[in-house]
């Protein structure tokens, strides 16, 4: 549908403009775009830098929500009741939805999924560190509802004014999703809170155990988050992951009054000045031990994951094969190519610069 | 195994589908999302369990992205220039006195 389509190597997402179009003219149309605070879709020209970062942000946020059932799907079997039961299921069955959501969006980058679950269970992309920390108890179901997914909200909302198109479109779906998956939690917690001695223990001890990793999903402090600056700029981010966790903080407090927890952290008070509460030290130490493999879980999940997918090659193998004598052999390798990823040419030459150093969120 | 390699395609070969949501009756279908299937009713159930799992839609398309053709992105693109000069298109080109009514 355009007029003039070149081979310029140099700019291979650029066949959709006119040839006449510069690099600086490009590089300029991009950052306009942004700075008006539109959009950037799927198949206007970007920088490179631009198209890794939110390749990289979009994976590892996409494993995250599908290594994210883990924790939870441990419980379903042994929820206490059947609305119990089914909530959860209900929630799980949100997560793979939104690690589903997340791998379209970016494949329209030029990600290829089957790529990307191949880098997560060999390790080379990460996820949250959040999810390599077990669940011990009923309780832990909630207090991931009220924490985890309460810091998942505070980090996702501003992500749906993202400035690619197709991830600011997911993560608005993701939020509405999400409120369900908080609300219940706070409100399972509530329930124990108004059970025995024993069931307050639990919420207390799932609270002590949880609060500190869900501050570290903010990521480290900003002055050692040397990618910020520029993701800011992109408007790729929106806020830094120190003002996040002070949000988080703030809205959290009031939370665990009502709910007759304490939060633990001596030095957590209102500061009057700041109009902000202070808290304590995060053991950023074991933040980089987690996210470098070593939390109490990280081998589990992956294995799992990797168990999930090779046991599911059978299942896909079949499904292809029907498809194939059903629609006599169109499903072949070259019919997939997405409408939004410029060419194969494209493709190739991002699966070589996309991910392998993914930093954790 | 079998010996065809379309059969044994791995996921990443089943075709990319672009799935279209029509919200209740008297809207029209809007994009929500793509995924993967390997033929077009699974295409429908697996977009059925992705986008509508909250009473969503009342009705789905699926039609496999490479279908679709579709213009260049680009706002500056000459391909819609045509319609970019026709302010006459519009009702707010004309002057009526106020004292018109109805119009």
């Amino acid at each position: 549908m355009t007029t003039v389509r070149s081979d310029d190597v140099e700019f291979p997402h650029s066949r959709e403009h006119d040839v006449t179009s510069s690099p600086n003219e490009l590089q300029r149309h991009f950052e306009r775009t942004i700075e008006h605070d539109h959009r950037i879709e799927p198949r206007d020209w970007m920088p490179d830098g631009y198209r890794k970062t939110m390749v990289r942000q979009i994976a590892q946020h996409a494993h995250s929500e599908i290594i994210g059932m883990q924790p939870e799907g441990n419980w379903i079997t042994r929820a206490p009741s059947l609305r119990r039961k089914a909530i959860l299921l209900a929630k799980v069955q949100d997560e793979a939805g939104h690690g589903l959501y997340l791998y379209s969006a970016a494949e329209t980058l030029g990600a290829d999924r089957e790529d990307l679950t191949v880098r997560l269970i060999e390790g080379r992309q990460k996820y949250s560190s959040i999810f390599n920390y077990p669940t011990l108890t009923f309780a832990d179901v909630g207090v991931i509802g009220w924490l985890v997914d309460g810091a998942a909200i505070c980090n996702q909302v501003p992500l749906c004014r993202s400035s690619y198109g197709p991830y600011a479109r997911a993560m608005i779906r993701i939020c509405k999703e999400e409120s369900f998956h908080q609300r219940q939690g706070y409100e399972l917690l509530m329930t124990m809170m108004r059970g025995t001695e024993a069931q307050r223990r639990m919420v207390q001890d799932a609270t002590d155990r949880w609060w500190w990793p869900s501050l570290m999903m903010f990521g480290p402090p900003d002055v050692e988050s040397p990618n910020t600056a520029q993701s800011m700029a992109w408007k790729v981010k929106r806020h830094t992951n120190d003002e996040l966790r002070q949000r988080f903080v703030d809205m959290t407090v009031p939370q665990a009054q009502a709910l007759g927890v304490t939060l633990p952290d001596p030095d957590l008070r209102w500061n009057p000045e700041r109009g902000h509460y202070d808290f304590g030290e995060i053991d950023w130490a074991e933040f980089k031990q987690i996210i470098s493999g070593n939390g109490p879980c990280n081998a589990q999940r992956v294995a799992a994951r990797r168990a999930a997918h090779e046991g599911g090659e059978w299942v896909r193998e079949a499904a292809a094969a029907y498809a194939a004598k059903h629609t006599g052999g169109r499903t072949g390798p070259d019919r997939h190519k997405s409408t939004y990823a410029a060419s194969a040419a494209v493709q190739d030459r991002h699966k070589s610069t996309y991910g392998d150093s993914g930093s954790a969120a | 195994m079998s010996g065809d390699a379309a059969a044994v395609s791995p996921r990443s070969q089943w075709p990319l589908y672009e799935v279209f949501v029509r919200g209740k009756r008297g809207l029209n279908h809007v994009h929500v999302g793509s995924l993967h299937a390997p033929d077009d009713e699974m295409a429908l159930r697996h977009a059925r369990d992705l986008y509508t799992r909250r009473n969503e839609g009342v009705s789905i398309w699926v039609v496999r992205a490479e279908y679709i053709t579709a213009s260049s992105p680009d706002e500056k693109d000459p391909f819609f220039a045509p319609s970019g000069d026709k302010v006459y298109r519009h009702p707010t080109f004309y002057e009526i006195p106020d004292n018109v009514p109805h119009m």
